[in-house]
Formats: structure tokens, C-alpha cells, sequence
């Protein structure tokens, strides 16, 4: 355990041993973010919309109590959301699809000796492939999670005024009412690091990868459950130290 | 000029080179000859320094190579064009992008004079209408062919190939014997090549290096190698009917 994280910080430093130019870099990221982008949008606007929807639902479930304002249900939707459900939900959901594809994608690179090909043009691979794919999981997973956010609020809106729980104004009054600006620096935050550990975990366990296709898909699996694992204890965290 | 020098090397504990030592002259296509699991995609990833041999040095032209700082490594691997045993082409580029993939990493070629190159490159392999197909839709020795067009494409000082032709007809194969012996005089490279057929160890083996069981059995050129009196690569040599045959006939008219 402690040798695989003295192995991960080595690969971390080796990203920045004498890389290639930042002109090349930052078109690849470019790239990167684009595809990262793409390929997840749709998975977290159903994932959060839906969190949305059933955390109104089930708040409202159990405030069925006549002293409660029902506008409480609003503000308690949007608080689970922005503190929590948003950047970790969506940062759990992009572990498995962000990172099993950096994890995946690299270990296929590796034992088809792509990455052997880098190395004898006199590129630094891990620098060339892998710092990329951090840089604009660090770009593209604040935006995702400010989608998600608008998009489980939404999501909580339609759920419970369709099912008649609350009116449109009790919902839009409790989401306005009390809010803290901190909250949002707070789920980016949250949202950069996890971005971070996932993409970094991820390019680790694949960038390492020897074997076959049978260890390219072990090196996917790992990288999810070490993330997402990551991604937790780093929640815990950043709860402890910032609020 | 590479000069190899007492290369060992061994995988969990299993021999796989067993010093060896040797120099590829320059302007020269040294041939790498020997049976299949004897080392020899193992030697050439240690002259390139993608192994790290456990015992041994290899020199570039005088310069110290193996343990050698990065950036000293990184500016001798900037004059090497590879071609590995499975091709290791870019799967997400093209086969147009794959070509011109080293001209934009390690040239300031603009990018006419890249797609220049990339075409003639590809010309030279035999393969003008494939630009635009992924690797992934294109045969085994149309992928060799890519590759060797990729390793050739930056004028390079050193080329490596993995069993160039494999997986190839033979007409095409001798095409890309010719074609590496041809860049190999013209541009003066030192060339490496491994390979298995003997057509490509006499029609172009101005140097060849026979391995067995991790070691240099014997070293020659191709107008030496059928006087050799080593057992195994007389095995090696003469294992096919065509071989033996044609060794009949030259003995029968010997005597
Ligand atoms: N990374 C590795 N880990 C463990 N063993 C390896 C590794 N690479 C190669 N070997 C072993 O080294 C031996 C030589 O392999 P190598 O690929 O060099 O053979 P080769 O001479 O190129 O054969 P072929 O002509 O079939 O390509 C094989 O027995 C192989 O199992
Ligand atoms: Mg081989």
C-alpha cells in the first residue's frame, strides 16, 4: 500500500521531468477536455437530474409536518446539492466513466507498445500522454459539476411540483432563501481535487499496465475502485477542513 | 557506429542475453538473426533503452548510452526511427497522422513540407490510398508498412526493425528490404534488423549476428554465412527444403 502511493508520487513527478513544449501540451488538453466533455455530458445531466428529483421527493416525504414551511423542502434540496451531491455524486459517476477510459485507454497504449514508440522518439510519454488528460479533467470537471447543480435543482423543481408536494413558489423561495456564496467556491473546490485524484489514480494504473488485455481490464477496474475510494476520503476531508 | 558491449539481461530470474557484445557499422543494414524466444526484440529494446540490460553498455557514436542522463538519452532517441514487431501504431490517428507524427514532434517541418514527406513515405511502402484509414481498419502488413513509413519518415541516424517483413508477401517483402537497404546506403544509417527469413539474410545482410540461447554463436556477412561449421545455425540455416536443396546442388557442383 504505502509502496504503490511512493510509486504514484514518483509518476506525479515524472509528468514534469523535462517535458514536451507548452504549445503542444496545451493543444492536447484542448483535445482532451473536449472528449472528456462530450463523453460524459450525458451520463451526469440523467444522473443529476434524478439525485434532483428523488431528494425533493423523499424531503418532502419525511418534512410532512404542518410546522415546517414547505419552501424548506427547496432549500434543503439545494443545500444536499450544492455541498454535496453535485461535486461528489457527479465526481463518483465521471470515476467510472472518466477514469476507466484514461485507466483503460493507457493500458491498451502501453502493451501495444504505442507508449514504447513515444519513448524512442525521445518524448516523455507519461508527460506527453498523461499530463494532458489531468489538466483538463481540472478544467472540464468544475463545469460538469456546476451543470449538475443547475440540473438536480431543476430536477427537484419539476419532481415536486409535479407530484404536487410543493407549489413552484414555495420551491423557488426555499432555494433563494439563506444562501451562502461560500458553499459554491466550496463544491468547486471539492470538484478540482477529486478531479485531480481520478484522473491522476486513473493515468497511474494504466500508464502501468504490463501484460495483456486481460491486465488492461484489471488496470480499469482498480483505477475505479482506487478513485472512488480517493474520492471519499478526500470528501471527508475537505469537509473537516474547510467548512 | 553501436557498439553493444557484455549485454545481460534476465526476466524473474530466467536468462534471456547472455553478454553480448558487438558493433553495427554505420551505412550498413546489420541483420539480428536467430529463432524465435532467442532475445533478440529483448536486445534491440536494450540498444534503445526501452529494457534496461542488468549487465552491459551500449554506445551511440561514441556516446555513452545505457545509464546516461535523460536528456543525453532523449537527444540520441531524437535520431532513431523504430519499427516495432507489432507495429505500435497510434491507434486514435490515422494512418496519414501516424507518419507525420514524428516530422511534428521532432522537426519545424510547416506542415506542407510535412504532408510532402508523409506521402512520399508512404509511397516508398506501397501504400498511396490508405491516408485516411484508422490503424484499426487496415491489414497486419499494411500496418508494418505504416510503420515502417513512421520510422523512416524523420531523416534518422539509426533504424531499428523488428521482422520488417513478416506477415508479408514476398514480393512486397523484398520492396521493403530493398527499401531499408537502399535508405541505409544512401542516407548512411546504421541499421539494426531483426528478422527470421533468409531471404532477407542474403539479399541484405551486409553484417549479420546470430544469436542462440541468449548468446553470439557466430558473426558474419552474407557471403560468409553458408561456409559457417556452426551445428545450430546450420540447423537454422538449412530447417527449409528450398535451403537444403539448393545446398545440395552447390556441394554436388563443388565435387
Ligand atoms: N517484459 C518481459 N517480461 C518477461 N519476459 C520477457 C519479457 N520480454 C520478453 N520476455 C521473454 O524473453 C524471451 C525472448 O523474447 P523476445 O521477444 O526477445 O524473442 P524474439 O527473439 O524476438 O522472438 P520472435 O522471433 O518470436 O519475435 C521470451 O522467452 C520472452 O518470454
Ligand atoms: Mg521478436
Amino acid at each position: 500500500m504505502l509502496q504503490h502511493f511512493g510509486k504514484y508520487l514518483l509518476f506525479l513527478k515524472s509528468l514534469f521531468a523535462r517535458g514536451e513544449s507548452s504549445n503542444i501540451i496545451f493543444k492536447r488538453t484542448i483535445d482532451e477536455a473536449i472528449l472528456i466533455g462530450v463523453n460524459s455530458i450525458v451520463i451526469v445531466a440523467i444522473v443529476s437530474t434524478f439525485i434532483g428529483a428523488v431528494t425533493c421527493v423523499q424531503v418532502a416525504y419525511n418534512l410532512d409536518n404542518a410546522f415546517i414551511p414547505r419552501s424548506t423542502i427547496g432549500f434543503m434540496v439545494r443545500e444536499m446539492t450544492l455541498l454535496e451531491l453535485a461535486p461528489t455524486i457527479t465526481s463518483i459517476v465521471l470515476a467510472g466513466k472518466v477514469g476507466s477510459s484514461i485507466a483503460g485507454g493507457l493500458g491498451t497504449m502501453q502493451i501495444t507498445e504505442q507508449v514504447d514508440a513515444l519513448e524512442v522518439m525521445g518524448i516523455n510519454s507519461a508527460s506527453y500522454l498523461v499530463l494532458p488528460k489531468i489538466l483538463a479533467s481540472l478544467l472540464v470537471f468544475p463545469m460538469l459539476v456546476i451543470l449538475a447543480m443547475f440540473l438536480s435543482i431543476a430536477g427537484g423543481y419539476v419532481a415536486g411540483t409535479l407530484s404536487g408536494e410543493l407549489t413552484a413558489q414555495e420551491y423557488t423561495s426555499g432555494i433563494r432563501g439563506d444562501f451562502i456564496p461560500y458553499n459554491i467556491v466550496f463544491a468547486l473546490i471539492k470538484s478540482v481535487v477529486f478531479a485531480f485524484l481520478i484522473s491522476s489514480i486513473a493515468s497511474f494504473r494504466g500508464y502501468n499496465t504490463s501484460g495483456g488485455a486481460l491486465e488492461v481490464g484489471a488496470a480499469s477496474t482498480t483505477a475505479v475502485t482506487n478513485s472512488v475510494i480517493a474520492v471519499l476520503i478526500a470528501d471527508f476531508i475537505c469537509a473537516q477542513l474547510l467548512l | 557506429m553501436i557498439e553493444i558491449h557484455n549485454i545481460h539481461k534476465s526476466f524473474n530470474g530466467k536468462t534471456i542475453l547472455d553478454g553480448i557484445s558487438g558493433v553495427f557499422e554505420t551505412g550498413k543494414t546489420n541483420l539480428l538473426l536467430g529463432a524465435s524466444g532467442t532475445g533478440k526484440s529483448v536486445l534491440l529494446k536494450c540498444i534503445v533503452g526501452l529494457v534496461k540490460p542488468d549487465i552491459g553498455s551500449v554506445t551511440f557514436d561514441g556516446t555513452y548510452f545505457t545509464n546516461n542522463k535523460l536528456d543525453i538519452r532523449q537527444e540520441i532517441r531524437r535520431k532513431i526511427g523504430m519499427l516495432f514487431q507489432g507495429s505500435a501504431l497510434f491507434d486514435s490517428m490515422t494512418v496519414e497522422q501516424n507518419v507525420e507524427f514524428p516530422l511534428k514532434m521532432l522537426t519545424d517541418m510547416n506542415k506542407s513540407e510535412r504532408m510532402d514527406r508523409v506521402n512520399f513515405c508512404l509511397q516508398r511502402v506501397g501504400l498511396e490510398n490508405a491516408n485516411n484509414k484508422m490503424p484499426s481498419e487496415i491489414s497486419g502488413g499494411m500496418k508494418k508498412r505504416v510503420g515502417i513509413a513512421r520510422a523512416i519518415a524523420p531523416n534518422c541516424t539509426y533504424l531499428f526493425c523488428d521482422e520488417p517483413n513478416s506477415g508479408l508477401d514476398p514480393q512486397t517483402a523484398i520492396t521493403i528490404d530493398e527499401l531499408i537497404k537502399e535508405i541505409t546506403h544512401e542516407y548512411n544509417i546504421t541499421t539494426i534488423i531483426v528478422t527470421h527469413d533468409m531471404n532477407s539474410v542474403i539479399e541484405i545482410g551486409d553484417k549479420i549476428f546470430f544469436l542462440y540461447k541468449g548468446k553470439k554463436l557466430w558473426e558474419g556477412t552474407n557471403d560468409n554465412i553458408m561456409d559457417n561449421q556452426i551445428p545450430e545455425l546450420q540447423d537454422f540455416i538449412f530447417a527449409n527444403r528450398l535451403m537444403r536443396d539448393a545446398k545440395k546442388v552447390e556441394d554436388e557442383r563443388d565435387r
